[in-house]
């Protein structure tokens, strides 16, 4: 074993401490952002402030989308380096795996009728 | 991780781990925690796809118009907020060996969280005295289902917090017990994250329908 495989693994050591750490700034700015993040939705559906119920509910869900994002970054530490890349790659195989099993089912449940054979000709099967 | 390649084969890479090192204690916790709050969400993202499926089927029932409560909702919803960033506070006053200041965060953490659960009780002590019982509609069902399950999740977090409050008033900040805060601060991050799913699907989706 030379010194340069044993410098390797010493860095390796470190993982467990490799999670980054945020400072009391970027808490704060997490902490700003979710705070307009959470309140401009529920203003938003409190006043009844845009026309349709369609568009408000469009806006609504960026809002958690992005504010899901902003609790990611500042408050979990989420990055692509730590644990060498390996929290990421969890990441994102759980968001596929959320996004199917959601659409999925959504998808399925809402189109159960849509294949169903009409009612006038299953009362005339014998 | 290094896959150890031995020079002295000529030419034939060995793609296994030459070295089973060793580790020192708990070094693979966080990315064990980590995976295991991925599987938690795969949960609550079942527990969102049924509610998102029978969210409307009232059965004549109450629906979210008549039930939800949104400025209660926004305290709640600031309640928990509130207990993120104070918990990140901890965080970073152990990061700085201040073991009072930490428990002083802590102990503000679990009043925020306690608060939280208990105003969500008192909304299901009140739905369930209007009739509206989990048995009353499929909406209902998987309403108290995931609120429920995610208002189980803060609840456990509030006994894991008292213990490692105990645990850090006996034995200090000691590399075990920065690790478990680490670990909690990860789970009671990932439970508002959840809210912001519940807040956003359940409660102003609902009122909204």
């Amino acid at each position: 074993m030379n010194t340069d495989t044993h410098a390797a693994h010493a860095d390796d050591h470190h993982h467990g401490d490799s999670r980054a750490h945020g400072s009391f700034s970027t808490y704060m700015l997490g902490f700003v952002l979710s705070v307009v993040l959470t309140a401009i939705p529920f203003w938003l559906v409190m006043s009844g402030a845009l026309p349709s119920k369609q568009i408000t509910a469009l806006v609504i869900m960026a809002f958690a989308v992005v504010q899901i994002v902003v609790h990611m970054i500042y408050f979990l530490h989420m990055n692509t380096t730590s644990e060498n890349g390996w929290s990421m790659m969890a990441l994102i195989f759980t968001i596929v795996m959320v996004v199917i099993a959601l659409s999925g089912s959504l998808w399925v449940m809402n189109h159960l009728n849509s294949n169903m054979m009409p009612i006038h000709q299953m009362t005339g099967m014998k | 991780m290094t896959v150890a390649v031995n020079p002295t084969q000529a030419g034939e890479p060995v793609f296994y781990l030459a070295d089973e090192h060793p580790h020192p204690e708990g070094y693979s916790t966080s990315l064990g925690f980590w995976i295991y709050l991925m599987s938690d969400c795969l949960i609550f993202a079942i527990l969102f796809a049924t509610f998102g499926v029978l969210g409307g089927n009232y059965a004549a029932g109450p629906a979210p118009k008549d039930l939800f409560e949104l400025p209660l909702v926004a305290v709640n919803t600031s309640m928990l907020l509130l207990s993120s960033i104070t918990y990140g506070f901890a965080m970073l006053t152990m990061q700085q060996n201040k073991t009072a200041q930490t428990q002083m965060w802590l102990a503000i953490t679990g009043l925020f969280g306690a608060a939280f659960i208990g105003i969500e009780l008192s909304e299901f002590a009140h739905m369930i005295h209007e009739g509206a019982t989990p048995q009353r509609s499929a909406f209902l069902s998987a309403f108290f289902t995931l609120v429920g399950t995610h208002g189980l999740h803060v609840s456990c977090g509030l006994i894991w917090l008292v213990t490692l409050m105990v645990q850090v008033w006996k034995f200090g900040l000691i590399e075990a017990n920065r690790r478990r805060l680490m670990c909690l601060s990860m789970f009671w991050h990932f439970l508002d994250v959840v809210w912001i799913g519940v807040f956003t699907f359940v409660y102003l989706l609902g009122v909204l329908r």
